[in-house]
């Protein structure tokens, strides 16, 4: 908005914050929500008090912005409505009353471009999980009746879906409870069958792992272990000399992502296989948020170990699968210790609609690859040449070697959570879910190098099979908008428009 | 075989576009958003992607098809009998 607001306007903004610094910025937050849920009264109220020309400049902007596109189609949605009345009725009679409701509600929920913490559960996957939740309740193991078996037989074929698009044999699939515990599962499991003879105590991973890995690690480290944390360039990629390097006679596991969950960078998979073959080092991967979204086969990329969600692939919540290689067979100890469920490494009574949800997603997913990918970057192309066309913008991670569904990007002399607030109508993250709750700046951004400025106003935007191209269209059009009001706020944006480097400022503390 | 596809062909077109239309018809009743437009543009694609074929492989894509339409509508599968719902995930 910076070169589209006259220098005028932002002369008199410039007076007003100076005038009311600590009022200036509430007073705009303030109008922004407001201006986010009821347009009208914002407009009202601006009229009523005392703000200098530029605030309700400014305010009218953020109207603008607010005004929901979904307008027209809630409209549109109601017309059709009453034209399909008819249609519904085998349904039940409530059925059409409930349905207007909701589509009432609707546009009031924020836009989701969070894909990368979890994802919707696609209708499709809901349809072949609903008999398992009512006719078919059998125990999966239950050998000794129909019940068991009809299970059983449910189970095995989700199995293969799982195995299918991994390029994986059926019976090297290990059901878990989700990614996290796959992860624990892999790199403590190996680590402690390993470490029992005292000669293998030695682990190899990254520094922008996921925290489950990061923390197994570290309580391995407790146990005895040494670790090795490889470092990554400033685009997120370690280096393969320095992996090399890192490993030692004693070396029983390398643990590298796939894709990364907050920058989405693709580590070069096939060389670290290749290296871990050669020196005859298992290899895991944490491949939650890569599996069916980028082509992976287990046998060409030498990997031993893998952990997959389901719920990041449009499937259930709560369930999950590690791929454990039997041929050179990989050996670990449980987690878990029971009935000897999973070829006994993770005993415990397995839930057949989730499984069998989980297998249909992945089913769909090895079908559908193609063309969400091929929608997916179009999308993610569109969001980020508009959002890189914005001054002061850059995006974090590699350019050439990331997914297209996670675009990370940072706006200078914006502060992320600020920029979050500002953009309550879009659900979004400034990094992982399980670290949103905390004001840290993310660690896998401090370890590309980034200042704490850059990766305090980083954001992620998760693009996905259910993302449309007027919903990208908004999110662009909002956060164009609302970062350069934001900046308008900004003492800092001011010096440097002014052509002052802010590094040459001796800040002074009072 | 192929005299027997090309009279079957007109009518095979019209079961092909009344397909088109009811997978279109029932997509649109997804009440949420994100679906009911993922319903839309899939079912678009996926019949424009398949407008040359002419042969039988066109059977297994319309097959699928069927399929799918069968899970719009919300009807089961014979064998699972008894189970009622209504096909909303997302609110």
């Amino acid at each position: 908005m910076a070169n589209l607001a006259p220098s005028v306007l932002r002369q008199a903004s410039r007076l007003a914050s100076k005038s009311a610094i600590s009022t200036a910025p509430r007073r705009g937050v303030q109008a922004l929500s407001r201006a986010a849920t009821a347009p009208a009264p914002a407009r009202g109220a601006c009229k009523r008090c005392y703000v200098t020309q530029s605030k309700s400049d400014n305010a009218q902007v953020q109207v603008d912005t607010a005004i929901r596109l979904d307008r027209a189609e809630l409209e549109k949605a109601g017309a059709v409505l009453e034209t399909q009345n008819g249609s519904t009725t085998h349904v039940s009679p409530m059925a059409d009353v409930l349905k207007q409701a909701v589509k009432m509600d609707e546009g009031q929920r924020p836009i989701y471009l969070d894909m990368q913490a979890t994802t919707p559960l696609d209708p499709r996957v809901l349809d072949a999980m609903l008999p398992y939740y009512t006719g078919v309740f059998g125990n999966p193991h239950s050998r000794t009746h129909a019940y068991g078996w009809e299970s059983e037989h449910a189970v095995e074929q989700a199995r293969e879906h799982i195995a299918k698009l991994i390029g994986a044999d059926p019976k090297e699939i290990i059901f878990t409870s989700g990614a996290t515990e796959s992860n624990n599962m892999s790199i403590k499991g190996v680590a402690r069958f390993f470490g029992r003879s005292g000669k293998k105590k030695h682990i190899i991973t990254s520094q922008t792992e996921h925290k489950c890995v990061l923390d197994s690690c570290r309580h391995l480290q407790d146990e005895g272990f040494e670790v090795t944390y490889l470092p990554v360039n400033n685009l997120g990629l370690i280096d393969l000399d320095e992996l090399k390097a890192a490993i030692r006679p004693e070396t029983a596991l390398v643990s590298i992502m796939a894709v990364n969950n907050e920058i989405g960078v693709i580590q070069p998979m096939a060389e670290i296989g290749k290296i871990c073959r050669e020196n005859k080092v298992f290899f895991h991967t944490d491949a939650a948020q890569a599996v069916g979204k980028i082509p992976l086969d287990v046998n060409a990329l030498n990997i031993d170990l893998m952990s997959i969600s389901s719920h990041k692939i449009y499937g259930p919540k709560g369930i999950g699968a590690c791929y454990v290689r039997r041929r050179p067979r990989v050996r670990l100890e449980p987690l878990i210790s029971g009935g000897g469920q999973e070829r006994g490494l993770r005993s415990g009574t397995l839930a057949p609609a989730l499984v069998v949800g989980f297998g249909e997603a992945c089913r769909i997913a090895a079908e559908e690859i193609e063309y969400d990918s091929k929608r997916i970057k179009y999308l993610s192309d569109r969001l980020l040449n508009g959002l890189l066309a914005m001054e002061h913008t850059n995006q974090n991670g590699d350019p050439k070697h990331f997914y297209p569904g996670c675009v990370n990007v940072s706006f200078a002399y914006v502060e992320g959570e600020s920029l979050l607030m500002a953009l309550k109508d879009i659900a979004l993250s400034s990094g992982s879910a399980c670290t949103s709750a905390s004001l840290e700046p993310s660690y896998v951004l401090r370890a590309l190098g980034n200042s704490d400025e850059n990766a305090h106003s980083s954001i992620r935007f998760g693009i996905g099979r259910f993302t449309t191209e007027a919903e990208i269209d908004y999110v662009l059009k909002a956060v164009t908008e609302r970062v350069g009001f934001l900046r308008e706020l900004s003492p800092l944006w001011e010096l440097v428009q002014e052509g002052i480097d802010l590094n040459t400022i001796e800040w002074t503390q009072h | 075989m192929s005299a027997v596809q090309a009279a079957a062909r007109p009518e095979s077109a019209q079961k092909v576009l009344s397909l088109y239309r009811q997978l279109l018809r029932q997509g649109n009743q997804f009440s949420a958003y994100n679906f009911r437009e993922y319903a839309k543009r899939r079912t678009r694609d996926a019949f424009r992607e398949n407008k040359g074929v002419r042969t039988a492989e066109g059977a297994g894509a319309g097959a699928e098809g069927l399929k799918d339409l069968q899970m719009l509508k919300g009807k089961d599968e014979p064998g699972h009998g008894e189970t009622m719902r209504q096909k909303d995930t997302g609110v």
